[in-house]
């Protein structure tokens, strides 16, 4: 059992409650998921030309030291933001040159999320905990997706804990359990994605992302992913304009979704929404098996 | 009138209040998507929770009369004994799961597995239902005003399922059967006392064709 939450503003009004709407939503999934909590936010998108990346390393990393090692790498300003264990360092360069440097200079530290606007935090431990730590109360953004991990079939750490990076701008968060990862595993190893850990969910996240590599929109890849996901799965895929969600065609682990004039939610458990404000005029439903449900600005 | 708000008062002391057999009537406010509102009472009690449920509303439900304004969260009314659960809005996974007895009404959908295993209960549902409906049903009624998904009555034992609507896939061992004159009337009958207005004349009947929980003598040699 774990908790999914998400949210997506329709009203721009509202950008700086969002950290607050998630931390609600997230503390009232503790008691599907107290192992460890985690979230994606999309906030503050960098220009076209930079790019921002999440990163996580032991406590108390030596981050500034790294903020001007990389500056002076490419010759240009990079800015960091600490989170508890994270950084977020938005760099005038392309991605790859900031992952291939990081590999060389700092094999040390984690990429969570890369992209232009995509932030991931994620930790051990319970939500309400995790909430405090990472002020998730002061962050603004347009969408976010949120998640409470009870593990069941693989270890209790902040690698293993979603959501999961899925490519630029991309990510996953999951509810249930996968019965075919481990070939799945191999056969995407096969095909150079790069998943580092025993967690069923990380294949689902690098599958998603081999097919979009190989040219599947979002729709394409999550109709395709019914076919080769064997188990139990309610998905949360959060994209740089909005949010899909995916239930497996059995539907047994629940999914709720809400919409009023200002946001359209979905969350595990109705009692996650119920934080929100203005619920009370909300349209609620439960998303069909084996149907895509995606919101954006698109 | 005893009134418990679900923002201030726990669902324990709600539940605690109705298992010490009240005598007056319960109004509850605020239910929030919480569980186990209003499980396991045992006395002939009007409640009525104004919202959201989640998980298990009104579980174990005996002689009370129960209505949730809002929609209902997965096992609602389940292994119900008698009374009645009334739901205003749409119902989750596995409503009416196991029930020996009384009458449950969704007003409006219900999702998969509504029915599962019944085993007497009455299920009337005005709009549509999940796949896997009535998988296993045993005993009792499951009368769908809207569409049935697919896979209904998969394995089902003696229950009827009664349909309006169109049906998926049927499940296996399910057939369409004959609606006599005495099922319109039984049926007619169990449409009023619900509430829910349908001519049971525009139903459809479903059953089990027997094949798989019968003995076959073809078959003793697998034993």
């Amino acid at each position: 059992m774990c908790g999914i939450v998400g949210i997506y503003l329709k009203n721009d009004d509202l950008n700086s409650t969002l950290g607050q709407m998630l931390a609600a939503m997230l503390v009232e999934m503790s008691d599907r998921g107290p192992d460890s909590a985690g979230v994606a936010l999309y906030r503050d998108p960098v220009a076209a030309s930079s790019c921002k990346l999440t990163l996580h390393a032991a406590t108390d990393y030596d981050w500034s030291a790294l903020q001007s090692k990389l500056a002076a790498h490419i010759s240009a300003d990079v800015a960091l933001r600490v989170h508890a264990s994270h950084a977020v360092i938005t760099a005038a360069t392309d991605v790859d040159r900031v992952r291939t440097w990081l590999k060389a200079e700092h094999a040390d530290v984690r990429v969570m999320s890369a992209g232009s606007a995509i932030e991931i935090y994620k930790e051990k431990g319970l939500p309400r905990e995790f909430v405090e730590q990472f002020k998730l109360h002061e962050l603004n953004g347009s969408h976010a997706l949120g998640h409470t991990r009870m593990a069941t079939e693989s270890a209790v750490t902040t690698e293993h804990s979603h959501p999961f990076s899925t490519g630029m701008d991309l990510c996953l968060v999951h509810n249930g359990s996968l019965s075919n990862h481990n070939r799945l595993r191999r056969k995407l190893r096969d095909e150079g994605v790069d998943i580092q850990t025993d967690n069923d969910t990380e294949v689902a996240a690098g599958y998603l992302m081999w097919r979009l590599r190989e040219g599947d929109t979002l729709e394409a890849a999550l109709e395709r992913a019914l076919v080769d996901l064997d188990g139990f799965y309610t998905f949360a895929i959060g994209t740089k304009d909005g949010f899909a969600v995916l239930r497996d065609p059995i539907a047994c682990k629940p999914a709720v979704m809400a919409e009023t004039d200002d946001w359209v939610a979905m969350a595990s458990e109705f009692r996650a929404i119920a934080q929100l404000p203005g619920v009370e005029h909300a349209t609620i439903w439960e998303p069909s098996p084996a149907t895509v449900y995606t919101w954006g600005r698109g | 009138m005893t009134t418990f708000d679900l923002k201030t008062d726990s669902v324990r002391e709600l539940n605690q209040h109705l298992h010490d057999n009240p005598s007056v009537d319960v109004a509850v406010s605020n239910p929030g998507g919480q569980h186990c509102v209003a499980c396991g009472i045992d006395t002939a009690v009007d409640v009525v929770i104004d919202g959201h449920v989640g998980y298990y509303c009104a579980g174990m439900n005996k002689t009370a009369d129960v209505t949730i304004t809002g929609n209902a969260g997965p096992g609602v009314a389940e292994n119900m004994m008698s009374g009645s659960v009334r739901i205003k809005g749409n119902a989750s996974q596995y409503a009416g799961a196991s029930g020996h007895g009384g009458t449950l009404v969704i007003e409006g959908d219900a999702s998969s597995r509504c029915g599962i295993s019944m085993k007497g209960i009455d299920i009337v549902v005005a709009g549509n239902v999940g796949h896997m409906s009535a998988f296993m049903a045993q005993k009792g009624r499951l009368v769908i005003c809207g569409d049935a998904g697919d896979h209904l009555g998969d394995s089902l034992y003696e229950a009827q399922l009664f349909v309006r609507g169109k049906v998926g896939e049927l499940g296996a061992d399910c057939i369409e059967k004959e609606m006599t004159t005495e099922h319109i009337e039984n049926l007619a009958a169990l449409l009023a006392d619900s509430g829910v207005q349908a001519d049971a004349k525009d139903f459809r009947r479903y059953g089990s064709a027997r094949t798989l929980y019968n003995f076959h003598v073809d078959n003793a040699n697998d034993y």
